[in-house]
């Protein structure tokens, strides 16, 4: 059974229709790749998988309970499904350290004392030991998205959403960026990602999504996608990016 | 004297500058020399003319008197220190009504759409009226319900009128605070499973807060200013003391001895304000 799924999930800002009907499955351990123009609803999709967004129709099965139902709560949801921003969103006021380990104090009711040498290990892994007490404003882009992936693996969520994290970035720090990815990849984690990497997403993803005008137009492995597309959409689109 | 902003040329020492560097430089001097003596034109006119008015012997006789000015700015010092008394212990009741209020505006809760509502009318009703009419108001109108004493003190009252007038404008100000940090912030702290109101207590509220110090600084500058307007139901402050002496002496110079003490608290708290205002508006660019 898929970690997540998505059954006909629509979303209109007013008059705007975002999603049309998306119909899409994560299953555990598996890395998928949305793909697309600007505007063509990656994000907005994303923001409808932990709830930051609700969604107007359709389910969002996480582990088979539909956690888009009315009237839920979305915090213990949120809990479960870690997200990383384009713009990295680190919290200004706060060094590093305290930026990771707020969450897991506040929600999960973990001590500093008992957080601490995990959140060094973390650091360690990702190569930021010496920038763990570095304020967001002292550390470059890439030092700060790596974080902001820290911040969300301390929660220790089971699925783990990317929102484009290094379309913000210089290009020589893209790299140590995908490369925490990759990491994260062979450690198993449960990932979706909408990106503009497709030389990344061709060489990891199991599951490739060509989204045009909030429907996914396209999906398959990533030889079928950008080996093969079918859609004249598909094309079209890879011609221009690759 | 700096008197306009020179901004040196990068790196090129003194006698080995540029063409543009030396025209530049040339621009320059002159532009100071016409400030420095225009300045110079100003005041002097200032000196020269205004002691040529008809009334000016009266005017120094009455507001300028050192011997009156020495006599009693003791007394005025003295008194001054009940002004700041009086703002030592509004000023942090105003901090904490102001952000009690600020964020009852916030609260999104159907259930507390009243408290929502009673900040609204709040922070309308309290901004809407001038100081002098509320201290009236409150100073006068309470103590008339028949208190005891020491319930019906004007320090009270008139601290009251001053805090419900200030916390209004301070809640304002924190408001926008609250509103200038980015949606993108709130995101983060929902995605992780923060929730409202630890969103609000550890993101938020620490970055908005920062934000409007510069503003709120000025707010209590303002409000050093308006403890003087107690004097009008009771409290003899410095603007009351002043006045008492100006009937003694039959002179108007304690007045400008208060003027005196003023200034020297709030242009350096107006001029750190700025300060603070100029560094916040660098640190967001």
């Amino acid at each position: 059974m898929s970690l997540l799924e998505l059954r006909g999930v629509e979303k209109a800002f007013g008059d705007t229709v975002v999603l049309r009907g998306i119909d899409l499955s994560v299953g555990r351990g598996e890395m998928v790749c949305l793909i697309g123009a600007s505007g063509s609803g990656k994000s907005t999709l994303l923001r409808c998988m932990n709830l930051l967004e609700p969604i107007d129709d359709g389910e969002i099965l996480l582990d088979g309970t539909d956690i888009a139902e009315p009237g839920l709560d979305p915090q213990p949801v949120r809990e479960r499904i870690g997200m990383v921003f384009q713009s990295y969103n680190l919290f200004p006021h706060m060094d590093a350290a305290e930026n990771v380990m707020l969450a897991p104090r506040r929600v999960k009711g973990l001590r500093r004392e008992v957080l601490l040498p995990r959140v060094e290990a973390l650091f360690e892994r990702f190569g930021l030991t010496d920038r763990i007490h570095a304020y967001p404003d002292q550390l470059s882009g890439g030092q700060q998205q790596r974080v902001a992936i820290v911040r969300a693996l301390a929660m220790e969520p089971e699925i783990m959403l990317f929102d484009e994290i290094t379309s913000a970035l210089d290009p020589e720090l893209v790299g140590e960026v995908l490369d925490v990815l990759r990491d994260l990849r062979q450690q198993g984690m449960t990932m979706v990602l909408a990106t503009h990497e497709m030389g990344f997403a061709r060489e990891l993803a199991d599951k490739v999504c060509f989204l045009d005008a909030g429907a996914i137009l396209e999906d398959g492995t990533p030889e079928e996608v950008f080996g093969a597309p079918q859609e004249a959409r598909t094309q079209a689109f890879l011609r221009r990016v690759l | 004297m700096a008197l306009l902003d020179r901004t040196e040329g990068g790196g090129a020492g003194v006698g080995r500058l540029t063409r543009r560097q030396a025209y530049e430089a040339q621009l320059r001097r002159r532009s100071n020399w016409i400030a420095a003596v225009s300045t110079l034109g100003v005041l002097l006119a200032l000196v020269v003319l205004i002691p040529l008015a008809p009334g000016w012997e009266a005017v120094k006789r009455s507001f300028f008197n050192g011997e009156v000015f020495a006599q009693t700015f003791p007394g005025l010092l003295q008194a001054f220190l009940l002004d700041v008394a009086i703002f030592a212990w509004c000023a942090p009741l105003i901090a904490l009504l102001g952000l009690a209020v600020a964020l009852a505006r916030d609260v999104r809760t159907p259930a507390a759409y009243p408290l929502r509502l009673a900040a609204i009318v709040y922070t309308d009703v309290f901004r809407g009226l001038p100081v002098i009419l509320v201290i009236y108001l409150i100073g006068f109108g309470v103590p008339g319900l028949g208190l005891p004493r020491p319930w019906n003190s004007p320090y009270i009252w008139g601290s009251l009128a001053l805090i419900l007038v200030y916390a209004a404008y301070v809640a304002e100000v924190i408001r926008s605070g609250i509103e200038s940090v980015h949606e993108s912030q709130r995101a983060a702290a929902a995605s992780l499973g923060l929730s409202e109101r630890d969103t609000m207590r550890y993101v938020v509220l620490p970055q908005a807060i920062r934000r409007v110090v510069p503003a709120n600084m000025n707010l209590f500058v303002a409000l050093q200013k308006d403890v003087a307007l107690l004097s009008f139901i009771g409290p003899v402050e410095i603007f009351r003391q002043a006045g008492v002496y100006k009937s003694l002496m039959a002179n108007f110079t304690p007045y400008v001895g208060a003027a005196v003490i003023f200034l020297a608290i709030t242009i350096p708290a107006t001029r750190y304000a700025d300060y603070l205002l100029n560094k916040e508006r660098r640190a967001r660019s």
